[in-house]
């Protein structure tokens, strides 16, 4: 059994049910063509890092499955190539580590990364926080008296 | 002439010695690497969205390959950008 993972985009200017059914219509394509669809996963609307067919989101969609043959994966991308509204794809082939990143990563086993927090440091030369030291107003020294020793 | 083991320093001797660099995939045993997984594959690119090289990131060189293919992948998809300005 040959496992196997497209992900792509959809055009984010169609109706959400649009979007929805353009996405069933390819997990129906496998599963005519004979295939185990595994998990179909929609990322969602996201900003894509720069500009594809002048249009800066798009709706990601990634379906894993599994067959037999690798053959229907040509016709396959044939079909994904030429809907309109997939801005673009990409299949790949997992091999039995990525199989099982992908099981452990439905089951919640694989956290997500923490951004480490930028401490704000303030100036420094703000001392404001400290308590200003205040001099004694009153001359406490006492006038010694003057031994003049010659 | 005191011993080795009788001086006793203020501080740490062995501050500002190298840090000894390991492969995180080898260390914890990480055998995938997502192309999928934008915030994790920040780690490995610099701010102009360049991939960094292994004496800097400290990766082995079987891992270093599939991190550079995940990012190239990423890059097809625009989860990362192929060049930028201020990454990070």
């Amino acid at each position: 059994m040959k496992n196997y993972e497209v992900t792509f985009i959809v055009d984010s200017v169609l109706s959400s049910e649009e979007i929805k059914a353009t996405a069933q219509t390819y997990a129906d394509l496998l599963r005519q063509k004979g295939c185990n669809i595994v998990h179909v996963d929609e990322m969602g609307l996201r900003q894509m890092a720069y500009p594809i067919n002048r249009r800066n989101s798009g709706v990601y969609f990634c379906i894993e499955f599994e067959t037999l043959t690798g053959d229907l994966i040509t016709e396959f991308e044939l079909a994904l190539r030429r809907d309109e509204r997939i801005m673009r794809f990409l299949t790949v082939k997992l091999d039995k580590y990525g199989v099982k990143y992908n099981a452990d990563k439905r089951n919640g086993l694989i956290g997500k990364i923490k951004k480490k927090e930028k401490v704000e440091r303030g100036d420094f030369n703000d001392r404001g926080s400290r308590p200003r030291y205040n001099a004694p107003s009153a001359p406490a020294a006492p006038a010694a008296p003057a031994d003049d020793q010659a | 002439m005191p011993t080795k083991d009788e001086i006793k320093f203020l501080s740490n001797p062995k501050i500002g010695q190298k840090r000894s660099k390991y492969c995180r995939f080898r260390r914890f045993g990480i055998r995938y690497i997502d192309y999928k997984d934008a915030d994790f594959l920040l780690q490995f690119v610099n701010e102009q969205g360049k991939i960094l090289p292994r004496r800097i990131t400290g990766n082995s060189l079987k891992y270093q390959r599939k991190v550079s293919e995940a990012v190239k992948k990423a890059r097809q998809l625009a989860l990362l950008p192929y060049v930028t300005d201020l990454l990070k």
